[in-house]
């Protein structure tokens, strides 16, 4: 085997080693079980909506729910495998961001309450919320910039 | 039951996941950056009052993923700043999140209580 000198090298001899997972499986797999998980949110949002509950709070509710059984299938160890059989499938879906709070909340629970379990609860969460609610704030003070000079954006 | 919705739901939530994997596997985005990614589309198309249509058309297939979490933050504080002015920008996105958020921080301590600790694997 020849020597690797450069990082080109290396990129192209990673590329050869590790496998070329087949694409059009993994969207499948996606595609179903993302498409399960909010198929199961909306019938919990039409259940909600019979009773007469109002749609904001049905969204909630729907949140709420699925966030519950995304940590009890992590706390038993079966979030995992549903993970890596159906990769963005059960990421992309708030099951996800469930998930990435409670699995390093558990894993990191034999270094303490503190600063195991409360400060390694926020390694991806903490990520997502910093990013989405400066996006927020920066969409809500352009939005009012736009509309003081009466021109409306939306 | 509308179980036309449902099956809307399934497809939109379906194909917003497949998107996903697409960039899981041909931009090697970590997870993380990934939803990062969603919430930031999410918050920035709720901002623009389009992402609306996309819950008319599906329901929970566009507020169960995390681009719908993106857009009611945006949403909140665009409908807070209406009532409130400046400090609504502040206060609105997280009002409107803060059922999600608690229950997955109040959740996830639970779990981990309940749990037992596993050996961390290599």
């Amino acid at each position: 085997m020849k020597p690797i000198n450069s990082k080109e090298e290396y990129q192209q001899y990673v590329d050869q080693k590790t496998p070329n997972s087949p694409i059009l499986k993994n969207c499948f797999n996606a595609f179903w079980v993302g498409g399960l998980i909010c198929a199961i949110g909306q019938i919990i949002f039409e259940i909600c909506k019979t009773r007469g509950i109002e749609e904001t709070i049905s969204y909630s509710i729907v949140s709420i729910i699925l966030i519950f059984i995304s940590a009890f299938l992590t706390a038993l160890n079966l979030f995992n495998k549903i993970g890596k059989f159906a990769g963005a499938g059960s990421l992309v879906p708030i099951t996800g961001f469930a998930n990435s709070i409670v699995s390093p909340a558990m894993e990191y629970k034999s270094e303490g309450y503190v600063l195991g379990v409360g400060a390694k609860m926020f390694t991806v969460a903490g990520p997502v919320l910093v990013y989405g609610i400066s996006s927020s704030i920066i969409i809500g003070i352009i939005y009012l910039i736009f509309n003081t000079q009466s021109i409306t954006l939306i | 039951m509308d179980w036309m919705m449902v099956l809307k739901a399934f497809i939109l939530g379906g194909i917003i996941c497949i998107i996903g994997q697409i960039l899981i596997d041909k931009t090697k985005l970590t997870p993380a950056r990934i939803l990062v990614t969603y919430v930031t589309v999410g918050a920035i198309l709720g901002g623009l009052g389009w992402y609306k249509y996309l819950i008319n058309w599906g329901g929970c297939g566009a507020t169960v993923p995390l681009t719908g979490f993106g857009n009611l933050l945006s949403k909140g504080a665009i409908e807070e700043l209406k009532s409130m002015g400046l400090l609504g920008a502040f206060t609105g996105g997280i009002k409107a999140t803060a059922g999600g958020i608690a229950a997955a921080i109040f959740f996830g301590y639970i779990a981990s209580l309940v749990s037992k600790p596993k050996i961390k694997k290599q």
